[in-house]
């Protein structure tokens, strides 16, 4: 068993499945698309149409890159907002077309520049959550490795929010959280095992619905194929309104 | 209870902790000039000699910007639990109380402001820098989701350091859920004004702070997501002059208006009247 902390190393891991590899895996005729129309294309947010076996889907991914070169494109997966932004364009792209979204969640977190924050990083994570909550579009959430705060949750306001087995998912990087509170980074594993940041104590918590294991990208494709078969079955208006209640009921009770 | 009773009942509290304060003086942190504590309240906590703007807690922000005696408060004795069993959090807990005598680092209600109805929260600094946990979030979206059956506006007065480690990703999604409560309120119509002060940061930030119809800010507030010393690592340089600071964020394209302490009533006043003067003539 691996302990929090190496859980979090282990999602780190440049070794690790990039977005690429499972968007690669799991859909065809893939067709990838550009920018945010207000400012700019942002590479550490991929994302276009394709087929899940035969049904049309929107896909995004938060891409890491696969070698130093492919990194420093694809920002190490830390976002500007206008990558948030193009996300949030194609998934209303796939609210007028009908088509369920599935994003692949990967970041230590929304990139903290300069220019990130005068180009409006809070605004532009804030505007996701909100038009998310009621994007008339099922939409799947898969968090493959790094699930780094808001820059993770920006893709994450989705009906179904699976996890990988050895993935996180943290209010703020145990590095940082043993830094604010007890002013050492050496207590970064006491911090990863108090934040509750696994898959098993998120999944019961509440807050992710399937722990995945990794396993040949066309079995996990049929999963994907099987969640999304039977979101695209409910009403509309059921499925907003459960996805309200699933948010709704985090927290106190 | 009745109202008669909850008002007298908030009278006094507040009366008891005035008495506290009354004699006091206080030493401004940024000119060092020292001032008594009644000439700065009625200057609006705002320094007499040098304008520094004081922190001001949330019950006290409220009475400053809503008729008196109309605050009606909701969800008074929600209170945090440690869910997650997180380290020294209790203690936090206790300690945040007695800084902030408050139960939680929001006050949610509703009240009038120039005879103009309106649901209206403000966040504490004092009660863990404002952070978000559960009942911050919880409470929060009570107030949304009451507006929205009671087609009444919002005011929030923000501030905040973001959310609330102790309490995980229970608290990230907090983000989530009064976004949601938000989005339902829009579009209902629903008129929401956010007022940030110092400072609005992280994830309160990237959610409902930046999710107001209407945006207005306090002077010098700082206003961001990312905090500055991250940012100062990622840039390997100083931050440039006025870096998060509302007037940049303003110049950015994020703030509607910057609003002084002392204009802000009449402000929110005025945005209120006009606003109901549209759905009159609407309907
Ligand atoms: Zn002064």
């Amino acid at each position: 068993m691996m302990t929090d902390i190496e859980i979090v190393r282990a999602a780190r891991s440049e070794k690790r499945k990039t977005a690429r590899d499972y968007i690669d895996g799991c859909f065809t005729d893939l067709t990838e698309f550009s920018g945010d129309r207000l400012y700019g294309d942002d590479r550490a947010i991929i994302g276009g149409i394709g087929l899940l076996q035969d049904m049309p889907v929107t896909v995004i991914g938060i891409e890491k890159g696969k070698n130093t070169e492919d990194r420093i494109l694809h920002n190490f997966g830390s976002a500007h907002p206008e990558g948030y932004r193009k996300a949030l364009r194609l998934m209303k792209q796939a609210e007028k077309f009908h088509r369920p979204v599935i994003c692949f969640v990967d970041t230590a977190g929304a990139f903290p520049d300069v220019e990130s924050e005068e180009r409006g990083q809070g605004r532009a994570i804030a505007e996701n959550l909100y038009e998310m909550s009621t994007l008339k579009t099922p939409v799947l959430s898969i968090i493959i490795g790094e699930g780094g705060s808001g820059g993770a949750l920006a893709l994450s306001h989705a009906d179904r929010i699976w996890m990988l087995e050895d993935a996180y998912y943290s209010v703020v990087s145990p590095e940082s959280c043993s830094n604010i509170l007890w002013k050492t980074l050496d207590k970064a594993d006491v911090a990863a095992r108090a934040l509750g940041l696994t898959a098993d104590k998120l999944y019961s918590l509440g807050i992710i619905d399937r722990i995945c294991k990794d396993k040949a990208l066309q079995e996990f494709a049929a999963d994907i194929y099987g969640q999304i078969k039977e979101l695209m079955s409910v009403p509309t208006d059921r499925l907003l309104d459960e996805r309200y209640k699933k948010f709704r009921s985090i927290g106190y009770i | 209870m009745d109202l008669k009773k909850l008002f007298l009942k908030a009278d006094n509290e507040l009366e008891s902790s005035e008495k506290r304060i009354r004699s006091r003086k206080i030493t401004c942190k940024k000119c060092q000039n020292t001032s008594p504590v009644k000439k700065i309240r009625k200057n609006y906590f705002v320094c007499p000699e040098c304008g520094y703007y004081f922190p001001v807690r949330a019950r006290r922000r409220i009475l400053m910007l809503t008729d008196n005696r109309s605050f009606i408060e909701h969800d008074r004795d929600m209170a945090s639990r440690n869910i997650l069993d997180f380290p020294e959090y209790e203690e936090k807990l206790t300690a945040a109380k007695d800084k902030s005598r408050e139960n939680e680092g929001v006050i949610t209600g509703v009240a009038q402001i120039g005879g103009h109805k309106t649901c209206i929260f403000a966040m504490d600094g004092n009660f863990m820098m404002g952070s978000m946990g559960a009942v911050v979030g919880e409470k929060i979206t009570r107030l949304f989701e009451y507006a929205t059956t009671q087609s009444l506006p919002v005011i929030g007065v923000t501030v905040s350091g973001g959310a609330r480690m102790q309490e995980g990703m229970i608290s990230l999604m907090q983000m989530s859920k009064v976004s949601a409560a938000v989005k339902r309120h829009s579009d209902k119509g629903g008129l929401y004004i956010v007022l940030l002060t110092n400072p609005t940061t992280g994830g309160v930030d990237a959610s409902f702070a930046m999710l107001g119809d209407i945006t207005l800010a306090e002077p010098g507030a700082r206003v961001g997501f990312a905090g500055p010393r991250v940012v100062e690592k990622t840039l390997k340089t100083a931050l440039p002059d006025g870096f998060q600071k509302a007037e940049r964020v303003m110049e950015c394209g994020f703030i509607d208006a910057i609003v002084p302490r002392h204009e802000q009533k009449d402000y929110l006043e005025r945005l209120l009247r006009l606003h109901e003067a549209s759905r009159e003539v609407s309907m």
